[in-house]
């Protein structure tokens, strides 16, 4: 019972991870209708702001995360926006997708150049202390992460429903022309929604790096379970990215330990493959209809 | 002479020099090195440390006269730790006149590329540790460091007489590197009568290691033996250290390497195990090139790249001794060779060669206090 909860909680953590970046494909789709196929880069890029920060400006870890953040957010937000979404989304949602695989590629090979192709150590946020819960061993950094994404999900989830610029972006979600007509500034809506996502993604960047270590190739891996895990929950709605993240975290983790730690990788594709054929739009998805 | 004479005579000549130009080379051309290796990909780190160890021996040479009278060409080929782009980088350095092939060190990668260097009749000295590469009848594959099958005795050994050890956990990386090293492992538990208790593979590339300790941590195995790649070694004791698991932690060579000490900090403290070369060993020819190695790269060399530096002066001390660059004639002369440091300062420690390339030299046990590899024991060659 114990190994079960260790590994219990040891999945929701990294699930949690993996649900702010399955958000990032959830606000994204809603915004623009655009699936953005860099969102493991976007995640991995971060760690090497903080990393440049702290190298080559010699700032401290915190200043430092600053320092990514306004990076992440003028050039995975704005700059992303600017330059490959806004030109190219009215020639149809497949040059984004071509466009945004090119652009992971690009930012992969710019770190390796640039900065390193070895893996980084990444200064940890919170202490390796452990603490005993319910008899099982468990990380402070484990607990620390897990309550981190999931507060900055709920503070978002208010943002979204409780602020008037959050209901502004929902309305430009659910139909922009309509909310243009009711004054609502949807470009600027959509230009937030980047922002969110750049944020989010420095977020699980800061989280994730000091456990898998900072690397170029980091974002293969989490953009893939990410996508899985937006479309396991449901494309259309944060609260199934949130659920998909932590499933595929739990599951990934219990699968090795009493299935097979040869397979782990793929379970999270075979549970895809049931949840499209028994529940397309996603756990927690709606489904959507569009006219052809 | 008659004008057909005279045509033929001219048309041989002609021909002879077209077909000899290639390997009519000068005293000003340099003799070509190629280092195939990981630069990019899981075994980037690895790869690193051995093109500055090749390419910090070789300006050596180049600095003292080069080989022969001539300068050293080294061509660097980025494998990407990949195997079909080993072999073809292997390909394109014979292509492109490499008198001695150096790398890879992915076992998986060399296992491929080895055969087409033998095709070729060109010498190749691997980092390679998998046992397999020495045991398939290649005479021109050379080790520049311990098989796994001479280096698992060792620690077999100090587990069961020095630790006292009863029962033992495994986790290994599931490729060629890592089974050749599990198999050997186990099969030396089993002649010391040491208990496998838990058997636990990984993926190269794995980031995620919490259900691969809960495992270890469960098996109630009084050790855990560790052979991983260096990134996964070192995501591995992070996750050990953030399990709080108390039973000791042994490995073999990569488990204690400079990169894993960087990469996973105050949790690598406390390991244990057998390395067959270390940047901290009591060998003056090793601290020597540690600081010539700081100096040039700022930062500390782990034991691929002292496995580079040593095959560069093999290469070296071979080409000397058989008085051209001549590839069989190379393969030849290294089979049941014995470099010693009075002949050949840069071979660091002295190193032998038996008829398969295995290669034999001391080799040390050590324990990782405060972030360094402190040398318990030498052991001898054997």
């Amino acid at each position: 019972m114990t190994e079960f909860i260790q590994l219990l909680i040891s999945g929701l953590a990294t699930g949690s991870i993996y649900a702010l970046a399955a958000i990032g494909f959830t606000l994204l789709w809603q915004a623009s209708q655009t699936i953005n196929f860099a969102q493991g880069e976007f995640v991995m890029l971060p760690a090497f702001f903080v990393l440049a920060g702290m190298h080559f400006l010699g700032l401290g870890f915190g200043p430092a995360i600053l320092l990514a953040l306004v990076a992440s957010l003028l050039i995975l937000g704005l700059t992303f926006k600017r330059v490959i979404i806004d030109p190219l989304l009215p020639h149809g949602v497949l040059p984004v997708v071509i466009a945004t695989i090119a652009l992971g590629i690009l930012m992969k090979e710019s770190v390796k150049q640039f900065y390193s192709a070895e893996a980084q150590p990444f200064p940890a946020l919170f202490s390796e202390r452990t603490i005993t819960v319910l008899g099982a061993v468990v990380s402070v950094q484990d607990i620390a992460v897990l309550l981190i994404s999931l507060s900055a999900v709920g503070l978002l989830q208010f943002f979204l429903t409780g602020t008037k610029t959050g209901r502004c972006m929902q309305a430009t979600a659910q139909n922009p022309a309509v909310a243009e007509i009711l004054g609502v500034n949807v470009k600027r809506m959509i230009l937030y929604t980047f922002l969110i996502n750049a944020a989010l993604a420095l977020l699980a960047s800061v989280l994730i790096s000091p456990i898998y270590l900072a690397k170029f190739n980091n974002g293969e891996t989490l953009g893939l379970i990410a996508f899985i895990a937006a479309i396991v929950g449901g494309f259309n709605q944060i609260r199934g990215a949130i659920a998909g993240g932590l499933l595929i975290g739990v599951i990934d983790n219990l699968a090795a330990a009493y299935v097979s730690a040869q397979y782990r990788s793929a379970i999270p594709l075979i549970l895809l493959i049931i949840i499209i054929l028994i529940r397309p739009q996603g756990l927690l998805g709606k489904a959507e209809g569009r006219t052809v | 002479m008659n004008r057909r004479y005279f045509l033929a005579l001219t048309a041989g000549a002609a021909f002879a020099m077209v077909a000899a130009a290639p390997f009519a080379a000068t005293a000003a051309d340099p003799i070509k090195i190629a280092n195939v290796i990981e630069l990019s990909g899981a075994g980037a780190t690895v790869g690193t440390n051995w093109r500055d160890g090749l390419t910090l021996a070789f300006e050596e040479i180049n600095a003292a006269g080069g080989l022969l009278g001539q300068s050293v060409e080294v061509l660097n080929y980025d494998t990407q730790t990949d195997a079909p782009t080993s072999r073809a980088m292997v390909q394109k350095a014979i292509d492109d006149g490499a008198y001695v092939i150096l790398g890879p060190i992915y076992s998986g990668t060399v296992k491929v590329n080895m055969l087409v260097a033998q095709q070729n009749g060109v010498p190749q000295l691997t980092g390679a540790e998998a046992p397999f590469i020495t045991g398939m009848g290649n005479p021109y594959i050379f080790r520049t460091s311990f098989g796994a099958q001479q280096s698992m005795p060792k620690l077999a050994k100090y587990l069961s007489e020095k630790a006292g050890t009863k029962t033992v956990a495994v986790a290994w990386s599931n490729d060629d590197f890592g089974k050749g090293g599990r198999d050997s492992f186990v099969a030396e538990m089993e002649k010391h009568g040491i208990q496998v208790v838990a058997d636990i593979s990984s993926e190269v590339g794995q980031a995620d290691f919490a259900a691969d300790v809960v495992k270890l941590k469960g098996s109630g195995a009084e050790a855990i033996f560790v052979y991983l790649h260096e990134e996964e070694s070192a995501r591995l004791l992070k996750e050990i250290r953030k399990q709080d698991v108390k039973q000791a932690i042994f490995g073999e060579t990569t488990l204690m390497n400079q990169k894993v000490i960087d990469l996973a900090g105050d949790a690598v403290n406390g390991v244990r195990g057998h390395v067959g070369l270390t940047a901290d060993a009591p060998v003056p020819g090793i601290e020597d090139f540690v600081k010539k190695f700081e100096a040039k790269y700022k930062y500390k060399p782990d034991h691929n790249a002292i496995k580079a530096y040593t095959g560069a002066y093999a290469v070296k001390f071979v080409t000397n001794k058989i008085g051209k660059a001549d590839r069989q004639a190379f393969a030849d002369a290294l089979h049941n060779l014995t470099i010693t440091p009075a002949e050949e300062p840069g071979i660091l420690m002295e190193t032998s060669w038996d008829d398969k390339g295995e290669i034999n030299r001391e080799s040390f046990l050590v324990e990782v206090v405060d972030g360094k590899q402190k040398v318990i024991e030498t052991l001898p060659k054997l």
